[in-house]
Parts: C-alpha cells; structure tokens; sequence
C-alpha cells in the first residue's frame, strides 16, 4: 500500500506549512495532560490553577504541545517522515475556550554526509490571538521515492548534525 | 579559573540518577497521545503499516519522557528520583530558589516500541559563572537527560537549559 510522501526534493526554503486550526476545551488540556501522565494539578484543577499559579485557567503542559508539533510536523510529511529534533521556547500557555493555530516555514533543505535528506522547518503556535510557542524542528525525509529515513540505524542516523 | 565549588565541578561530564523505567512502553498511552493530538499517522496505529515503514509499531518520538512519569501510586513504591534531580540539587548547592527553563531540545535516535523498557540518566553539562539578568542573579546550567532502550541503543536525548536565580531585593 502507498501512503501520502514528501520527498526532498519537493520541498525548497520558504515553503510554508498547511495550517493547523484547533478549538481547545478543557478536554483538550486534560486529556493531554493525562496522555502524558502529568498529574499535576494546573493542568486539571480550575480552582488551584487561578489561585496557586494566577492565571486564568487551566493550561496545556509542555509534553503535550510537543506532541501536538510533532503531529503537525509530520502530518505534512507523511509517515515517513522521522523526527530528528525538536527545540522549544516557550512564551505563554494555552487555556481552553482559545483555538490553537500552527504555523510552518521552511528553512532549510539539506543532505547530510551519510545521504538522509533533512528539512528544517520554524514553526509557531498562536493561541487566543498570542504566540504562546515557538520552535525549530528538524526532520529527515525520503531524498526520492523508495527511500525511507525509518531504514537508517546507528552510524547512518545522525540527527545531531546540525542541531 | 572556575568558581564552580568542587563538588559541581565534579558533577560535570558524569552519569548521574541513573534508573530504568517503572514499566514497558504501552500501546495504551500511545493510543491515548495519539487521541489527544488527534494524530492519525498510521505507524502508530495500523500494524501493516508501520511493518512496511518502521519495522512494526512504534511510539511518537515525542512521547520519550512519558515513560518515565510513574502511575500516580504503585504498590510497594519507595523514594523516586525527581525529573531533573540535577536541576535541583544545583539550585539547592548554589542557593537559588527560583528557576527558569529557557530552552528545551529533544533529539530522537533509534524508535522506541511497545514492549521495550527504557533507562535513562542526567548529565550536567557546564554551569555558567553568575550572572544578572532581569530575573535576578544566578547561574545558567546545561543538563542533558539521556535516553536507552533494554539492547543499550540510544533513542533520544532531552537537553535543557535553567537559570537559576535569587530575586535581587
């Protein structure tokens, strides 16, 4: 079976990423917050959110807006696109009743001195209106069709190369 | 001439809190990241896929520290390193209650799958001299959190950078 490729070489620098468009409810945070085991109470507990933390809501925890990038990430590329690294900053949280939206640019295409095929890509996350995330992501995509960067083990995997 | 106190500086460089996770990667939490984030990426969801593409299924890169989040309670549970123990006993060393985490890399190696049970361990890696910034005053540190599965291959690195401080008055 086939499923959905981007290759290297249909990428170039300063290619945008489809947006991502997403209404956040308290279910949203919470079952985040749970996915990812973090039991802490500002991401569950309105009441110990306003009061301990001052803010005005509960809030997405980091681990899940990571996996909310790594999604974002990887619904452009297809399957076979494999994560190399991702870097975060963060600026604001994420509070229900905002919608998320992601953002991606591309700058950078490049191979590296084993042959895998690697994009970076900036991206931005604005929730109610306010960058609340940005991030670097580098990921290894298929230099043509037929190749698949999920193959490379040990020394022909070298995500740290530019990072 | 480093003013780091003997005891950090012979942190540097070394393993330390080394521990193996409390349980296998789970196909349940899989499922459940995956739902949160409404991620749709077969290799982790459809067996014939991610046999075609990773070799069989696997966990989201980005999930690599949630193996380490225990159950809320476990039976017969004794005392359990704290995420980023280093982080910690650097400010307690250096006297400073209040910290930041300014930046935050993940990097990804080999594929994490279910049934594996993965080690992890902290690495200080510098310690900056004191600094001022509008914060207050304190140090910046670099501590690399270390990732293996059971066969010792390494599956990912998270790599941060604190700062911490103490309010200037």
């Amino acid at each position: 079976m086939s499923y959905p490729t981007l290759t290297a070489d249909q990428v170039n620098s300063g290619d945008s990423l489809p947006e991502l468009s997403k209404d956040v409810s308290p279910v949203t945070v919470v079952l985040g917050a749970m996915a990812s085991r973090d039991w802490r109470p500002q991401h569950h507990d309105h009441k110990f959110a306003t009061e301990n933390n001052g803010v005005r809501d509960i809030f997405m925890n980091t681990p899940n807006l990571a996996a909310w990038f790594e999604r974002y990430v990887t619904d452009w590329t297809g399957p076979y696109g494999r994560m190399g690294w991702i870097r975060f900053r963060m600026k604001d949280s994420v509070f229900p009743g905002e919608t998320m939206v992601f953002n991606g640019t591309v700058t950078g295409v490049d191979t590296d001195d084993v042959g895998c095929a690697w994009a970076e890509v900036e991206l931005e996350l604005v929730s109610g209106g306010r960058t609340t995330t940005v991030c670097t992501a580098r990921v290894a995509l298929p230099a043509h069709e037929g190749d698949n960067p999920w193959k490379r083990r040990g020394d022909d995997w070298k995500p740290r190369a530019s990072s | 001439m480093s003013d780091l106190p003997a005891e950090v500086q012979g942190w540097i460089g070394q393993k330390r809190y080394e521990i193996e996770g409390e349980f296998d990667v789970e196909p349940g939490y899989i499922y459940t990241t995956c739902s949160s984030v409404e991620n749709g990426n077969p290799i982790y969801w459809d067996e014939k896929a991610a046999n075609e593409i990773t070799e069989g299924l696997i966990a989201p890169p980005a999930m690599i520290s949630v193996w380490f989040r225990p159950h809320l309670w476990a039976p017969n549970r004794t005392e359990q390193v704290m995420p980023l123990q280093v982080h910690f006993d650097l400010k307690e060393t250096f006297g400073l209650p209040e910290a930041v985490m300014s930046d935050n890399t993940v990097t990804f190696g080999e594929p994490v799958r279910p049934g594996d049970r993965l080690r992890t361990w902290q690495v200080l890696r510098k310690v900056s001299g004191e600094k001022k910034t509008k914060l207050g005053t304190g140090r910046f540190w670099d501590i690399d959190v270390e990732y293996v599965n059971q066969g010792g291959e390494w599956v990912g690195t998270e790599s941060y950078t604190g700062y911490g401080y103490r309010r200037d008055s």
